[in-house]
């Protein structure tokens, strides 16, 4: 909402000065956005006489004037209007001069050769109307002898610029925001006497609301100037719209906006006799169709509220008028239209038809239902002042009748809300103020609402009223007590910011990438989950929600390699999604590493970061999160993203019950499609949701402590076995063999090849054995070992090589 | 005797010079060999006179003992050169450099997360969460904003069907629905999370962090919101003193609603936060609207209190003088490593959020 603190003042009495209000607005909650100083650079416009004008001598269109700005110099101006002549008063601008149509600035310019000292502007260049075709024509009777004169009157009031809440559409009009500075004390309200229309003329354009289902419009207030002639506003008028940024248009139309930003009362204008027959509002049928005065053609669905008349849709009640009733500067009968919309219905329209307008803007958020008369009466009466003609009787229609709504307000829920007392005299006087009627019936007060405040519907909104008004500065500090009932963090939390910190530790980067992809992206990625489409996307390579975090690390790992960067790893912690319901989403924990370990190394051979690499990050995680990798089971099942021979999915037991993470390699054919250029590419998931709670406190963890002293023994073994057996498998036979003696179990060489067998491979494993209880003789070494090679040989069918 | 001090003179001199291992080995010999010197004369102390005898041998055995130390002090000399010299071979550049390290970091909005729940902690906060795709119920209806509320075009949200029933919550407040339904009160909870909305430039980005706060019990006011947020600003910004400004909003989900601004001036280009004469909007709050507590069964009759959103990212900004949103999402190796954390740096309340 603009203002000005001029425009304020015709509805208050204030002698303070400008920064004073702008801290007042504030405080009440009219939050000041902006203050611009419009007229700044306004005052290098100057009334001009044009003295000679003669033909450019390279240019047939243009002419060189010379022309008086009331100093000793006569200005040489190249101007290419056709009315440029001898004689002509006009508005002359110097270099350095802003124009404010298009905000360039004007420099000393040769045109074909000629220096062009400034230029003479056109109403539309100087925004005071869509005049373009010629420069402005002032009247030599009255300008004459203001040559060398700013054009336009300085107005010492800077444009404010409000952001209005949607709660308060009374605050959209400039008497609203003055009666709120009132009740707080700044100024006082003016007093201003309505005046009434008296006529006896009757208003003849028959208006009918048709009572059906959803009818938006609730009354149709309607007034009828007769005779009239439109014309250019006066320059009080113009002043003031151009104030507030706007651009004057004709009497009538600025009437109606001066009216909807004086008082939040819109009105529409009609040409009357453009109206067949009568009006009619009622609820559009689907495929009908008109074209608004914003010159787009819209199609109209069922149930929008129409102003319609024998012919047709005339326009949209509360939000936009047509073009085929709109007033113009040869209309001689107006119709002037003040009528009440449901906001519920406007917003549904406007949605649907995607339109925004001021008369919208204003009627979505509720207008004063009793300012239907205020309004006909303000925009008659000025229209005939200024256009001249005859008023009607003013005539209403109505569907609904509206009564004030009625509050109870306990005068202690202040305090309670607050924390701070106020007077109950000054609770009085505020809701006076802000046009409340009190009724105080022994502790409890009746509160009529007034009509333009549709955003007080219970107590807690008087309490509101007040403490703004008061001001939020009143209000006591409570310092908090430092006192922790419940811990602050539960144990699935705690697990997040462990993981988080782990991984991070592990030399990774932590990401945050959008929680949507691109959908190219997470085809690859997605696996057996559905592509989750956003409906409205900000772009469509943010189409989708991510299946996986890989599809945006993939990409920003690219982007990265791309700046020049080759060993690099990032994870990030948080959610993908598997469905579009709440709560289909799970917490994943994705590193991704690319690259060589030991890149121009002095003392290491460099090498491509591989799946072991990342197996390490992914088990060392787990293991410092509390997981035991004793426990741990692994096979090769993965997803299709990653490389089938050379990745892993983990879980935390035997049982196989949820995947808690998958490593490995990412899929040549990705980062081949991907284009991404990277030596290796290796990444990872831990799936939080998937993580059974380690259940003990740490102080449970603590099992007794028990070494033992005794001798240990490490014996190596070779065994050739088929290349299908995977090491897990044999490493765990072995320690099944005897779980008190066998401590330890190490593999330290695979080896295929020479002296292999085709299909096989040879895995050399070193065995530690120790008892908890004695020295160990070599013939229970011997016992062990016998046992180990026999065991692993039947279980595996593996032989011990020699 | 004066054989004695003669063997001893001779010798001690002798081992003053500058010896190999092998010269000492034949002093050894030629002392204390079979028919070394002093063994010689130790085979003497018999035929000494009784008189002398027990001078003599006392005499003998000090001389022994003075020169085996000072052969053994002689060896271990040497010992000690030999292994210098050895180690001397062996000294590397130390300068060049070691086997090398990856430093990973945390992301400046987790490190700023932390560093809340660590201060809310304090004064008996504890966190919940809720999923980021909603219900158009807890996102908005719920939170007395029903549709055609003009309040709801101030949030562009992102709709996952065309029904326009689902989609990404556009605040972090449907958790208070959620934690309000599934609990009884008093509730004492932040929920910090993702947050969602269509709206991208240089100041906004489609998905951003806030962090919702609720405090619902008997007898709390806007008294207790002030004071809950006088205390978290100074302790997030580290500072002993705040400029903070309660200003009359409008939220559908609060009355009175609030929005509050922090003091602060630019020193050297660099934000200071708690001085000076300019105003930054930081967060909305107010006391939940009864409406909301109707909603989720909660009797406004006896229970009240506030909540209050503020922008993560936008806390993380000003602390840190980070000046683009877009790339804390921009996943930029150069940015993440400037102003990520060491991960060792854990935001706690007996070592504070800094070092």
């Amino acid at each position: 909402m603009k203002i000005t603190f001029d425009w304020l003042k015709d509805h208050l009495s204030v002698s303070d000065k400008e920064e004073k209000l702008l801290e007042k607005l504030t405080d009440i909650g009219l939050e000041v956005e902006s203050v611009e100083n419009l007229s700044e650079g306004l005052d290098l416009f100057k009334i001009a006489k044009i003295l000679k004008t003669e033909k450019h001598p390279n240019a047939d269109r243009l002419k060189v004037c010379d022309v008086d700005v009331g100093e000793k110099e006569i200005k040489k101006v190249v101007c290419g209007a056709p009315n440029a002549r001898e004689g002509l008063i006009t508005v002359y601008a110097p270099p350095g001069a802003v124009i404010p149509k298009n905000n360039t600035k004007l420099v000393i310019a040769k045109i074909r050769d000629v220096t062009s000292y400034g230029m003479l502007c056109s109403e539309s260049e100087l925004n005071l109307s869509e005049e373009s075709d010629g420069i402005t024509e002032l009247s030599s009777s009255k300008y004459n002898k203001s040559i060398g004169k700013s054009f336009f009157t300085q107005s010492s009031s800077n444009l404010i610029d409000l952001s209005i809440t949607p709660n308060r559409p009374d605050c959209l009009g400039v008497r609203g925001i003055a009666r709120d500075l009132a009740a707080s004390g700044f100024g006082k309200l003016k007093q201003i006497k309505e005046q009434k229309i008296k006529s006896k003329k009757s208003q003849t354009v028959k208006v009918k609301i048709t009572n059906e289902k959803n009818q938006g419009c609730f009354s149709f207030g309607s007034c009828l100037v007769t005779n009239v002639k439109n014309t250019e506003s006066p320059k009080w008028l113009k002043d003031k719209l151009i104030s507030i940024g706007q651009k004057p248009i004709s009497a009538i139309v600025d009437i109606t906006n001066y009216v909807m930003i004086d008082i939040n009362r819109p009105l529409h204008a009609y040409d009357a006799d453009k109206i067949e027959k009568r009006i009619i509002v009622r609820n559009s049928k689907s495929g009908e169709e008109f074209t608004a005065l914003d010159k787009k053609n819209y199609k109209l669905e069922d149930d929008m509220c129409v102003i319609s008349d024998d012919k047709g849709v005339l326009g949209l009640g509360g939000i936009i008028g047509g073009t085929r009733s709109g007033t113009e500067m040869d209309t001689q009968n107006v119709l002037i239209e003040s009528a009440y919309f449901d906001p519920r219905s406007i917003r549904r329209t406007a949605k649907r038809l995607n339109i925004d307008t001021d008369a919208k803007f204003r009627f979505e958020r509720g207008i004063d239902q009793l300012s239907i008369e205020e309004g006909l009466n303000k925009a008659a009466f000025l229209i005939k002042e200024i256009c001249g003609g005859e008023i009607s009787k003013i005539d209403i229609q109505k569907i609904s009748t509206f009564k004030n709504q009625i509050i109870k307000f306990d005068p202690n829920s202040f305090e309670e809300v607050t924390g701070f007392k106020i007077l109950t005299k000054d609770m009085l006087k505020i809701l006076d103020n802000l046009g409340f009627t009190c009724k105080k019936n022994k502790k409890i007060f009746k509160l009529t609402i007034p009509s333009w405040r549709p955003d007080i519907t219970q107590e807690i909104d008087v309490v509101e009223e007040l403490v703004r008004i008061v001001g939020y500065d009143k209000i006591k500090i409570e310092e908090p007590v430092k006192e922790r009932k419940k811990s602050t963090l539960t144990q699935t939390q705690k697990l997040f910011h462990f993981l988080q910190r782990s991984v991070a530790s592990k030399g990774y980067l932590e990401a945050i990438t959008w929680s949507f992809t691109d959908a190219k992206y997470n085809d690859h990625f997605k696996g057996q989950n559905d592509e989750l489409k956003i409906v409205n996307p900000i772009s469509s390579e943010l189409g989708v929600l991510r299946n996986s975090i890989f599809s945006n690390l993939i990409m920003y790992m690219s982007k990265n390699i791309d700046r020049g960067f080759k060993d690099l790893s990032f994870f990030e912690i948080g959610p993908t999604f598997f469905g579009k319901q709440p709560g289909e989403q799970n917490i994943v924990v994705c590193g991704l590493s690319a690259g060589k370990k030991s890149r121009l190394s002095w003392l290491e051979t460099e090498r491509n970061i591989d799946v072991f690499d990342i197996k390490k990050d992914v088990v060392q995680t787990l293991v410092e999160a509390g997981y035991d990798s004793e426990k741990f089971f692994i096979d090769d099942e993965t997803p299709d993203y990653y490389h089938p021979g050379k990745s892993g999915r983990l879980f935390l037991n035997r049982g196989k019950e949820n995947v808690a993470a998958y490593f490995g390699e990412i899929h040549p054919n990705i980062i081949k499609q991907i284009d991404m250029k990277t030596e290796s590419l290796v990444g990872f998931e831990i799936f939080l949701d998937n993580l059974k709670l380690p259940k003990k406190s740490l102080k449970d963890q603590k099992t007794k402590y028990s070494v033992s002293d005794y001798q240990k023994s490490e014996r190596d073994f070779a065994f050739i076995v088929d290349k299908k057996i995977n090491v897990q498998d044999l490493v765990n036979v072995i320690s099944n063999v005897d779980k008190n003696l066998i401590s330890n179990i190490k593999v330290f060489d695979v080896y295929e090849g020479d002296n292999i067998p085709e299909n096989q491979k040879s895995i050399a494993i070193s065995v530690t054995i120790q008892s908890q209880e004695k020295t160990l003789k070599d013939a229970d070494l011997d016992q062990i070992n016998k046992s180990i090679i026999e065991t692993v040989e039947n279980k595996t069918g593996a032989k011990i090589r020699s | 005797m004066s054989d004695i001090k003669n063997i001893r003179d001779q010798f001690v001199s002798k081992l003053k010079n500058e010896l190999s291992l092998d010269e000492i080995n034949s002093i050894k010999t030629e002392l204390f060999g079979k028919n070394g010197q002093i063994s010689s004369l130790f085979k003497t102390v018999g035929s000494i006179p009784e008189s002398h005898r027990k001078n003599f041998a006392a005499n003998l055995n000090k001389i022994k003992d003075e020169l085996q130390s000072l052969i053994l002090e002689k060896i271990k000399e040497i010992e000690t050169k030999e292994i210098n010299q050895k180690l001397e071979k062996e000294r590397v550049d130390i300068t060049l450099p070691g086997r090398s390290f990856v430093r990973g970091k945390i992301h400046p909005v987790s490190q700023t997360i932390d560093e809340i729940s660590s201060i809310f902690s304090e004064i008996g906060f504890s966190v919940e969460e809720g999923p980021d795709v909603e219900n158009e119920y807890n996102n908005f209806t719920a939170l007395n904003t029903p549709d055609n509320h003009p309040a709801r075009d101030m949030h562009d949200t992102f709709y996952l069907d065309e029904n326009k029933e689902v989609l990404l919550r556009t605040h972090t407040s449907p958790v208070q629905i959620r934690t309000m339904l599934k609990d009884k009160p008093p509730f004492k909870i932040i929920a910090p999370g993702r947050t969602y909305r269509s709206d991208s430039d240089q100041t906004h980005a489609p998905m951003f962090h806030q962090v919702e706060g609720l405090h619902i019990d008997k007898n709390i006011n806007m008294g207790h919101l002030k004071g809950c947020l006088n205390y978290f600003i100074k302790e997030f910004f580290e500072v002993e003193k705040i400029k903070m400004r309660f200003r009359p909003s409008h939220f559908p989900f609060t009355e009175p609603s609030a929005e509050v601004d922090i003091g602060y001036e630019i020193k050297d280009g660099k934000i200071v936060i708690g001085e000076g004469d300019q105003w930054l909007e930081i967060l909305g709050c107010g006391m939940v609207h009864p409406n909301v507590l109707k909603n989720v069964k909660v009797d406004p009759a006896k229970y009240q209190g506030y909540a209050f959103g503020i922008g993560i990212d936008r806390l993380a900004m000003l602390k840190y003088g980070i000046n683009d949103l877009r790339a804390f999402f921009d996943c930029d190796y150069r940015w993440l490593n400037h102003f990520g954390f060491d991960p060792l740096d854990v935001p706690t309340n007996y070592r504070g959020l800094s070092r």
